[in-house]
């Protein structure tokens, strides 16, 4: 896949991932007879949290995708998603601060120090921000080493996602632990390939592959 | 699955049932509106709901109702899944006549009542309350009921009778909710005495001066405004007079948050979020929270069952 054509798909690419905000937009309008249902506020929160999490996931299964698959071009999505992830919870948060809240600082002070759940939300996002702050190819080439030490928070801050969906549910915790599951799958696949690289290397000792830092300017960066 | 617009013949009362409740209805006093049965543009179940006679009951509150869509579509009813929309959805299969309730413990007069025996001595009211979830959301519904206290005398409880305890059905073939143990089946709510004698307490049979459709507890269910909707215990089968005080199922699965009075308190708040005010379903996405009040609003009438009982430890 060239240069070109990975251009020409983030386009399409781009569109298909704003249909979800594009649905709740048709649901909240009560167009084409759809709705957001009896409790909308309740119902946007939530989607628009649950989007949030499933474009971290997407995120966070570029890199096994690329290393099972060889294709290395999905990297260059990876930001694009990244970047989503942190749109639907910045939507997320707006519509409970908002709509749920109506923008009573104190309250949603109360809310974030009182409610343990709303605690793990609000650091998961506030940690996403340097994430998204410093996305841009110019500032991965400013950062160098410390880009990667940064983006390793990615591993955590959907652990702070899932957890804040489980302590939200009231009882049927099946859909938080579907999505713990995934998670643990998709985290679980980069420490068992890292082990196997670490034993590969022990027992043949190959040369050191070049670091990071003397790679051509490129977006080919791995998070380890 | 069903779509919703299509009805199976299985789904349809037979003709004798629904004949046989519609005569017991017109002999007890209960006449039909019209002769045809009543159906609703937008059918969310597939027995019709029937018109009931009715009078105008007390303790109403001149609030706006919610509409039937949103009393009939957005439920808590874990016996047909845990989603809101999940009851209105999966309980269009389920048969509610015949129905009766096994009545027993600490009275004179046990038995099993068949739904008619239960009703047929009382005349039907219309009571407008507010309903509050322990969610944080709340409605206000018509109901068409009777006041417990009545049934009650009927059976007689004797002086070890301190508290009335409510079982669902359960048949995991018709309610798909439980074959999952989300909560401990069948669902087991209870009331003190002197909490079921209270005269807000309500048998209720109807909704909108209609019969109760299956995702609202059909055809038999409680309603205790003053408390938290999960005390409310739907399509009720048994009745039984205990001396000890019942487990009831939340109470049972996060003793925690769920207590067995779970009076609707602002100043007591649910571990995980506050109680001090609620969303009122209807408002869109633009309507301010409501502030939550002591009892639901109705001090008046039940706050002297509690006094000098610590609500924040008997929650």
């Amino acid at each position: 896949m060239n240069q070109r054509t990975v251009r020409l798909l983030k386009i399409p690419v781009f569109l298909a991932c704003l249909l979800p905000l594009c649905k709740l937009a048709l649901e909240a309008f009560g167009i084409a007879g759809l709705s957001l249902g009896a409790n909308p506020i309740e119902q946007l929160i939530h989607r628009c949290g649950l989007w949030g999490l499933i474009f971290l996931l997407v995120t966070l299964s570029v890199t096994p995708l690329r290393m099972l698959t060889g294709q290395n071009w999905l990297i260059r999505f990876r930001r694009m998603f990244g970047l989503f992830a942190f749109f639907y919870i910045c939507l997320h948060f707006l519509v409970y601060s908002g709509l749920d809240q109506r923008f009573d600082f104190r309250a949603i002070g109360e809310d974030i120090v009182k409610r343990p759940y709303i605690t793990l939300g609000i650091t998961g996002l506030t940690l996403l921000i340097p994430l998204a702050l410093t996305s841009t190819a110019a500032m991965m080439r400013r950062l160098g080493r410390r880009w990667l030490q940064l983006h390793r928070l990615v591993y955590v801050i959907p652990m702070l996602g899932v957890w804040h969906f489980y302590w939200q549910v009231k009882k049927d915790v099946s859909e938080p632990l579907l999505y713990a599951g995934i998670l643990a799958l998709l985290l679980g696949y980069r420490v068992v390939s890292a082990w196997r690289k670490k034993k590969r290397s022990a027992s043949r000792r190959e040369p050191m592959q070049a670091s990071a830092m003397t790679r051509p300017r490129s977006l080919d960066k791995r998070a380890a | 699955m069903t779509p919703r617009n299509s009805i199976k013949p299985s789904e349809i009362t037979s003709e004798s049932n629904c004949l046989d409740r519609r005569r017991f209805l017109q002999t007890a006093g209960m006449a039909l509106a019209g002769a045809a049965l009543t159906t609703r543009s937008t059918p969310v179940n597939a027995a019709a709901e029937l018109t009931l006679k009715t009078v105008k009951g007390p303790f109403s509150t001149p609030e706006a109702p919610n509409s039937w869509e949103e009393i009939t579509t957005y439920n808590n009813f874990y016996e047909f899944g845990t989603s809101k929309e999940d009851p209105s959805e999966y309980a269009l299969d389920f048969v509610t006549t015949p129905w009766s309730v096994k009545v027993s413990g600490e009275c004179n007069k046990p038995g099993t009542y068949t739904f008619e025996d239960i009703i047929r001595p009382h005349e039907l009211e219309d009571r407008v309350y507010r309903h509050r979830c322990v969610e944080a959301w709340s409605m206000v519904i018509p109901w068409v009921g009777f006041p417990l206290a009545d049934l009650v005398k009927r059976f007689e409880p004797n002086s070890n009778a301190k508290f009335v305890r409510f079982k669902t059905l359960f048949d995991p073939e018709q309610m798909p909710g439980q074959r999952r143990g989300v909560l401990d089946w069948p669902y087991v709510e209870g009331l003190t005495i002197a909490e079921a004698m209270n005269p807000l307490a309500l048998m209720v049979v109807g909704i909108y001066g209609k019969t109760l459709p299956n995702q609202n507890g059909a055809p038999l269910r409680l309603v205790v405004p003053w408390k938290y909707g999960f005390k409310s215990i739907k399509s009720i089968v048994e009745i039984e007079f205990t001396e000890s005080q019942p487990k009831t199922s939340w109470e049972r699965s996060a003793p925690d948050e769920y207590g067995f009075y779970a009076n609707v308190n602002p100043e007591v708040d649910h571990p995980r979020w506050s109680q001090a005010k609620e969303r009122r379903i209807g408002g869109g996405l633009f309507a301010e929270k409501q502030v939550t009040l002591m009892f639901n609003g109705y001090g008046d009438e039940v706050a002297s069952l509690y006094t000098g009982l610590n609500l924040r430890k008997h929650f």
